[in-house]
């Protein structure tokens, strides 16, 4: 099985607070790493440093170690979704959709099709900031859709989704992982789909 | 697969900042008003008498427009910085200076280009001889690119500190100064009938530096800020 993600001693420290030491993984296609912790724990941390958004203390971390080409143009291949939505408030939401995938290289998105995937057709005029904080969140998520990256590191991508919209990113979630994507992702949520290949990895953090 | 080519990636950064900003106009009038009042204040407050005004049109002018950039500065990267769209942006295959230099362009597109345009109606309100009308309108041009990318780069490193406002100022300020000498330094000559054009090339030089040198630095500054 191809492997997406290696990573090896992996240490990161905050305000002096030592969060996560000699963290070790791989992440093979098909496969779900779901990150679980406490609040403070370094969760975000962990998904931030892997992407380059958080300086690392030591450790190493290889995108794609059996694809050569892949693996320098990793940022290519790989989704990331923070905390932040990246959505516009002041464009709409068909706006936001259009210039996210181009941004992304998709050109040819249907972005009706998207937006009534996600459920948020008859509101694509308003401008976002109009929305409320699950539908903007919606709007992001289409991303999921259109996106060609093998490698999804998604941070708490289930805040204020309501159970339909959870449901519904867990199935894409399992499409993704049939296709031979993997995902990281953090979550207060317990999973109701069930994976096969569902990995934990718990961060205790807090050492000094 | 393929990622956006960079030209792209460069015009939809633009396309999507234009289409934000006229959708919030007032960020955009807010500093052309500034200057349009300072220049039409200054005749009130000095007196018409065409002699003194005249010789402080340039000056007047290009310290309106200095301020006036500093007024907007610290909007450049601030919602983007909100919103996780910077984030976003440097986890884009391209190189992040060419996203940096898209912000850039918009940003002179909307503040310097503008100041341009209005040159001669601000030249007409301070009574500037008309031999000084050119040079102006060309320190103008050249300089306020200086203005975009210089502001830019302020305003990225200080966009994660909340309240970076008065320290934007003083940061930028002094970088402004050669600008501001060499700019009126142009439209004083032509005033008094010596060759302007030395200055003007000058500050021409000096901006096409800072726009192929500042959006390195605008990058390196957004990493900085998103860590």
């Amino acid at each position: 099985m191809t492997t997406l993600l290696e990573v090896k001693q992996l240490a990161s420290q905050r305000a002096g607070r030592v969060l996560f030491s000699q963290l070790s993984f791989t992440l093979a296609a098909g496969e779900v790493l779901h990150v679980e912790g406490e609040n403070g724990a370094g969760k975000s941390t962990l998904l931030r440093s892997l992407v380059g958004l958080v300086q690392l203390r030591s450790g190493t971390i290889q995108f794609f170690p059996d694809h050569n080409e892949h693996a320098e143009d990793w940022r290519q291949y790989t989704l990331f979704m923070g905390h932040k939505a990246a959505v516009k408030a002041e464009l709409t939401a068909l706006e936001n959709v259009r210039l996210q995938a181009q941004l992304g290289g998709v050109n040819d998105v249907d972005a009706w099709q998207l937006l009534e995937h996600v459920g948020l057709l008859g509101l694509e005029d308003l401008p976002a900031g109009q929305l409320s904080a699950g539908q903007q969140r919606r709007i992001a998520l289409t991303r999921l859709w259109y996106s060609k990256a093998p490698l999804w590191i998604l941070d708490e991508p289930f805040t204020s989704l309501d159970t339909r919209g959870i449901q519904l990113l867990q199935q894409r979630f399992a499409e993704h992982t049939a296709a031979g994507g993997a995902i990281i992702m953090t979550s207060h949520q317990p999973l109701t789909w069930q994976s096969a290949q569902l990995q934990h990895l718990r961060i205790e953090g807090g050492e000094l | 697969m393929k990622p956006a080519s960079n030209w792209q990636a460069l015009r939809t950064v633009m396309q999507r900042d234009l289409m934000v900003v006229m959708r919030r106009r007032s960020d955009v009038l807010n500093p052309l008003l500034f200057v349009l009042m300072v220049v039409s204040l200054f005749p009130l407050a000095v007196g018409p008498g065409p002699d003194i005004l005249g010789r402080m049109a340039a000056g007047v002018i290009w310290v309106a427009a200095l301020l006036s950039a500093l007024l907007g500065s610290e909007r450049l990267f601030r919602e983007d910085f909100l919103d996780g769209t910077l984030e976003q942006l440097t986890l884009q295959p391209q190189p992040l200076a060419l996203l940096s230099f898209a912000k850039i362009m918009v940003h002179w597109l909307l503040s310097g280009l503008p100041l341009v345009i209005l040159a001669p109606l601000c030249a007409l309100l301070l009574k500037l001889p008309l031999e000084g009308w050119l040079a102006l309108i060309a320190t103008l041009a050249v300089g306020t690119p200086i203005l975009s990318a210089v502001t830019a780069i302020g305003a990225a490193l200080t966009v994660s500190l909340g309240r970076g406002g008065a320290l934007l100022s003083l940061l930028l300020l002094p970088l402004f100064i050669p600008l501001l000498i060499f700019a009126t330094g142009a439209v004083e000559a032509a005033l008094v009938g010596t060759d302007a054009w030395p200055q003007v090339l000058l500050l021409a030089g000096l901006s096409l530096l800072t726009l192929l040198l500042a959006p390195f630095a605008v990058a390196a500054s957004i990493r900085v800020s998103v860590h």
